[in-house]
């Protein structure tokens, strides 16, 4: 309310004043001024290039049966005694390449951990909005369970959906459904902070001048909840999406560990870390060593990106 | 403290309706059960017999009210999978988890709080730094890639630990134990401190972050003012109000010890009730799954209810308020 509002200029909509606050130097000034910021976002941008290229970049198919030959399995990374120049990071006991592997691995982990965010997002931002508008009723429904949701550990509930689709579905799909049952459970599980961010700007945006002036044009509800009110609370779900593509990530890697992500045909960096388990013993560690690097620095260069993202556009901690 | 005590418990209840709700649900979920249970060609007369005597063809409140009664109960019927029924299952596992997560949970105590006021005594110190970045790794690290390091390191190079199962247990009554046994004790040891240490860095900063705000606040001041000795101040001034919120993350966080035990439990073969979930999980064995949600449910209710419970016992000031609001 104390936001004076000239009528004749409604006000902009929060994603143009960030690119507009990003433009004008804000947000950049403090990116040039961290270090922890400028490296994660340099591996950052590594991984993904590695994983969109994944199929130019690696030396074999992994997927391709045809191309594995028996003979160079268990063979070491290339500096290693024994080791192979063809093969990097070495092989593992199917004589799948290692590097290989880790490129696909990461290009599924992150399809997940991207999908799995934007299906968290979309259901959080929706029932926030909806419940911060309507409010009574629906509101004091959807925040309840939300409260039991989250009392609940993220893992343990994720866990949970994937197990209640798998004994939905019949076991031959099993295999070609994993990616979407992975998607689900992690995105269902992680809508909670979105939920509750937008809840409350949204009860704070509903009492403003703008969203009056639109009722008493005769706006409807769904076009106020849409169109004025969305485009100013969707500021920090930035922030949250950031810090949960760590989580997400980190999730399905767990999932994939425990045995009930992607199958081993189709291995995600979780899946290739349990492969590799199986085989701590024979003295293979490069099988769970490589994929488990690339997953620390994935998880560990989102994270800090989003610690970095969240400081940044709080112009509170400056 | 009578009447909070009953609306707490109250509140429980509801909870865990809640949750046996969820758990009724995940049944109902998986398709038909009578379809398993009667050979393909039956007829619909013998159909309807079957479900009259599963007394699938009640309305649904009173199935639920069956299922509450029954669970409450600790009957949860047979697994699906390998036919014994639940309860029994669970039993056998319960005791291998509780020890895992109580050894857990005492080292992140035992551990975390000294840490944690060493390091906010003296914040410039090596030390002090050392630790703190050991515990941003630690942090950042999956559990599960924790876990193989620990096994790589200790087990596979240096030949010092087992890396999977519980050694030789002993049976006291119904529960069997690791305990009593010295390769029991040496199995313990990598599981635990892989599945303490997001709790015990936890623990250390927030002891650490406590103990520095209750050190610059004005009764330490005129403690010192008094001429009391630093360790007077430290240990019996400062560290009491800094446990009241450790004693509330601590007991939340058992909570998730237990879920965590899940991952802990696959990492080294540990023959526990996270093992048996996940087993559970993948197969789409439902009675198990939604037993062990219930069980899982009672244990974190009980441990939030008694986490309150002790708050009030443990600040006087609430207990203050709470008689005057009785008046």
């Amino acid at each position: 309310m104390a936001t004076p509002t000239p009528a004749s200029a409604p006000p902009r909509p929060a994603p143009a004043g960030l690119i507009a606050r990003a433009l004008s130097g804000d947000v950049a000034w403090s990116f040039r001024h961290s270090w922890s910021a400028r490296i994660s976002a340099l591996v950052l941008l590594i991984l993904f290039a590695a994983a969109i290229l994944a199929p130019w970049l690696a030396n074999q198919n992994p997927y391709d049966i045809g191309e594995l030959s028996l003979f160079d399995s268990e063979l070491p990374p290339a500096w290693a005694e024994g080791g192979d120049a063809r093969y990097w990071l070495g092989t593992d006991t199917l004589a799948r390449d290692v590097y290989s592997s880790i490129l696909y691995g990461l290009r599924l982990s992150l399809i997940v951990g991207f999908a799995s965010v934007a299906l968290a997002a979309v259901v959080g931002i929706s029932l926030g909005l909806l419940g911060g508008f309507v409010g009574g009723i629906v509101d004091a429904a959807i925040m309840r369970f939300a409260d039991v949701l989250l009392s609940f550990p993220t893992i343990l509930v994720a866990l949970l959906v994937n197990g209640i689709m798998r004994g939905a579905l019949p076991p031959a799909q099993h295999q070609q459904a994993a990616i979407w049952v992975l998607i689900l459970a992690i995105g269902l599980t992680n809508w909670v902070q979105y939920a509750r961010t937008v809840r409350s700007s949204t009860m704070v945006e509903r009492n403003k001048e703008y969203v009056q002036a639109a009722r008493i044009n005769g706006v409807s509800r769904a076009g106020i909840m849409v169109s004025h009110i969305l485009p100013n609370v969707l500021g920090p779900v930035l922030v949250i999406a950031t810090i949960n593509l760590g989580m997400a990530v980190l999730t399905e890697a767990t999932l994939s560990f425990l045995g009930v992500g992607m199958p081993a045909t189709q291995p995600s960096l979780g899946t290739l870390i349990r492969i590799g388990n199986e085989y701590l013993f024979s003295g293979i560690w490069w099988v769970v060593i490589f994929p488990s690097v690339v997953l620390v620095a994935l998880v560990l260069a989102v994270n800090l990106l989003g610690d970095w993202l969240r400081d940044a556009l709080n112009p509170k901690l400056r | 403290m009578f009447g909070f005590l009953v609306r707490r418990i109250v509140q429980s209840v509801f909870v865990m309706l809640a949750v046996a709700l969820i758990a009724f649900m995940m049944f109902r979920f998986m398709g038909d059960p009578v379809n398993s249970m009667v050979s393909e060609n039956a007829s619909v007369a013998e159909r309807e017999e079957v479900r009259a005597r599963l007394g699938l063809d009640q309305p649904l409140y009173v199935q639920y009210a069956r299922f509450v009664t029954r669970a409450a109960q600790g009957d949860f019927g047979l697994s699906w999978r390998n036919a014994r029924p639940v309860s029994t299952l669970l039993a056998e596992r319960f005791p291998a988890t509780a020890e895992l997560v109580l050894v857990a949970a005492g080292l992140s105590l035992v551990l975390g709080i000294p840490l944690g006021i060493l390091t906010a005594l003296r914040p410039r110190a090596l030390s002090t730094q050392t630790l703190q970045f050991i515990s941003l790794v630690g942090i950042s690290l999956p559990t599960f890639v924790t876990g193989i390091l620990l096994i790589l390191t200790f087990s596979v190079w240096l030949g010092w630990l087992p890396s999977f199962g519980r050694g030789t247990v002993v049976d006291v009554g119904w529960w069997s134990t690791g305990f009593l046994t010295t390769t029991g004790l040496k199995a313990l040891i990598l599981p635990s401190v892989m599945l303490c240490l997001f709790q015990l860095t936890l623990i250390m900063r927030l002891v650490r972050a406590e103990m520095m705000e209750v050190l610059r606040t004005d009764y330490i001041k005129f403690a010192r003012a008094r001429g009391l000795s630093d360790r007077a101040i430290h240990f019996h001034h400062a560290l009491r109000n800094t446990l009241i919120p450790v004693i509330t993350i601590f007991g939340l966080q058992l909570g998730g010890l237990i879920a965590f035990a899940i991952i802990t439990e696959t990492v080294f073969q540990w023959p526990g009730m996270g093992a048996l979930f996940i087993q559970a999980v993948s197969f789409g064995d439902v009675p198990v799954m939604a037993a062990y949600l219930v069980l899982v449910s009672l244990i974190f209710v009980t441990i939030n209810t008694i986490v309150d419970l002790l708050y009030v016992v443990l600040d006087p000031r609430l207990r203050v308020d709470g008689a005057r609001g009785a008046h």
